[in-house]
């Protein structure tokens, strides 16, 4: 029986070699391109996906570690029409060169998962409390691991607040 | 990346047993030992996966904590009796790399990362003891910003990069161990080692041992205490200095206290001196500053890095009045 890993709803077979990272697997092995490989040391947050809803990064993973998890990269998050995140990227010029974006926007859906668990951040100034005000340096702070050189912050920012209000509607 | 075979590891058991087998390396969230692998500084023959063991975190009825090694970073820092009764520590953990790497990495990997020196990543250009014993520090004649003014030695002058190890040093926190000859405890100062002549040695552990719990023994005051961390940029950056502190203040005076220093030393620095000087005085700024400097009286500073020890001194300050001014932990 060879190790599978579910991506994006297919299960798939695993490498045989286990030094194939996850990103790797992705992007050589599945021409799912979208996940970026920056810097492949964890210092940008451009090769971001989601493991059971969670945010990693697959340049850090091998994809043997993740064996029978259902990994959700940039391409698994369209259903037919643009994710309603990433239709807050474009409306508030959450990217130019575009580069960071899909490992931004599925680091924000991580995110926004993480905030309503109530994990707390750095920034967070009552770590007790149940509920986190998701201010502007919440959200900066949290995103923090996703770098951007053209330095879109701000709109990265804003498309997330957007979609946040429209989901609590 | 050299060649290696990979298993998980079901029991303890199991991976005392695949650990045993000679270049076997434990391996956690991958974070640390998956770039080393890839910068071939770090060449196993075998990975044994060791996060399909336990990873629960029990609050027991004497108020300590115990963590399973392969409870994520995340997990920790979220438990609600972290927050509430050990913010030092949940604020410590998310003050560390940006949070996807903190929902990958294991409590007990953290504690087992290697320094992030640029010259004992830089094979080909470098000279470092840690990495091949013998050959010589670059660092120490070299760009040492961000290198260590306590503890170091002539061999070598790196820093321990971990956030949540600079908690738990401050919290007497206790090393649960296995291995072939069974099961032992270690007290989490003792773990890791100041680099003397042998810096390629960074803990004390034997071959094929491996960190199953962590023990946070309960502490009255520790719900008065907080980390602050001192970086380059404001997030996702290691530390040039931290510090963890508790404090237990009566009428003025400081009954107890913990704080342990990060960035400026081969460990996780436990201020020892420091909080001698503290208790039973009372407390004040004065105070402070008088007593981190007689923690930082030994504090050797290298040709970049003298400003740490002004940093040091100022933050277990700012740290210590913060919580002497106000009980919560404000970041």
């Amino acid at each position: 029986m060879p190790m599978t890993i579910h991506i994006n709803g297919s299960e798939l077979p695993l490498p045989d070699d286990p030094r194939v990272s996850l990103l790797d697997l992705l992007r050589d092995r599945l021409q799912l391109s979208g996940a970026k490989k920056g810097c492949n040391q964890g210092a940008c947050g451009a090769c971001t996906v989601l493991v059971d809803g969670q945010r990693i990064l697959s340049c850090l993973a091998l994809a043997v570690q993740y064996e029978g998890r259902s990994v959700i990269s940039i391409e698994g998050l369209a259903d037919g029409e643009l994710h309603p995140l990433q239709q807050a990227f474009i409306e508030h010029d959450g990217l130019q060169c575009g580069y960071c974006t899909p490992g931004q926007i599925c680091s924000a859906i991580g995110m926004e998962a993480e905030l309503r668990r109530g994990v707390p951040s750095y920034v967070t100034e009552d770590l007790a409390g149940a509920a986190i005000a998701p201010t502007h340096e919440e959200l900066r702070e949290r995103m923090s691991g996703n770098l951007c050189r053209c330095g879109a912050y701000n709109g990265i920012v804003a498309a997330i607040v957007d979609h946040r209000g429209k989901e609590a509607q | 990346m050299n060649p290696f075979t990979y298993a998980r590891a079901a029991t303890v058991a199991d991976a005392l047993r695949m650990g045993a087998q000679p270049g076997a390396k434990y391996l956690g969230g991958g974070t640390n030992l998956v770039d080393l692998l890839r910068e071939t500084l770090e060449r196993p023959a075998a990975l044994v996966d060791v996060t399909q063991l336990s990873n629960a975190i029990e609050e027991r009825p004497d108020g300590s904590l115990l963590i399973g090694a392969a409870a994520t970073n995340t997990a920790l820092a979220e438990h609600q009796a972290v927050r509430s009764r050990f913010p030092l520590l949940s604020r410590a953990i998310v003050a560390g790399a940006s949070a996807q790497i903190r929902n990958m990495a294991t409590v007990g990997g953290n504690m087992l990362q290697r320094t992030r020196c640029s010259y004992f990543y830089d094979e080909d250009g470098a000279r470092c003891n840690k990495r091949s014993p013998g050959q010589g520090c670059d660092a120490i004649d070299g760009f040492n910003r961000m290198h260590a003014v306590l503890g170091a030695s002539e061999a070598c002058v790196a820093t321990h990069p971990s956030d949540m190890c600079v908690a738990l040093a401050a919290l007497d926190a206790v090393i649960h161990l296995q291995g072939a000859n069974g099961a032992r405890t270690l007290p989490f100062n003792d773990l890791h080692r100041l680099p003397e002549d042998r810096p390629e040695l960074d803990t004390v552990l034997e071959a094929g041992e491996l960190i199953t719990a962590i023990e946070v023994p309960a502490l009255a005051f520790s719900a008065r205490s907080n980390y602050r961390k001192v970086r380059d940029r404001s997030s996702y950056a290691f530390a040039l200095v931290s510090v963890a502190a508790a404090i237990d203040i009566e009428d003025g005076i400081v009954r107890d206290v913990r704080v342990a220093l990060g960035g400026v030393a081969h460990k996780p620095w436990r201020a020892w001196r420091l909080e001698a000087a503290l208790r039973g005085r009372q407390a004040g700024e004065a105070l402070f500053h008088a007593a981190a400097d007689v923690e930082l009286a030994d504090a050797r500073p290298l040709r970049d890095n003298a400003f740490k020890i002004g940093l040091a001194r100022n933050t277990v300050a700012a740290v210590l009045s913060s919580l002497s001014a106000n009980p919560g932990a404000q970041p």
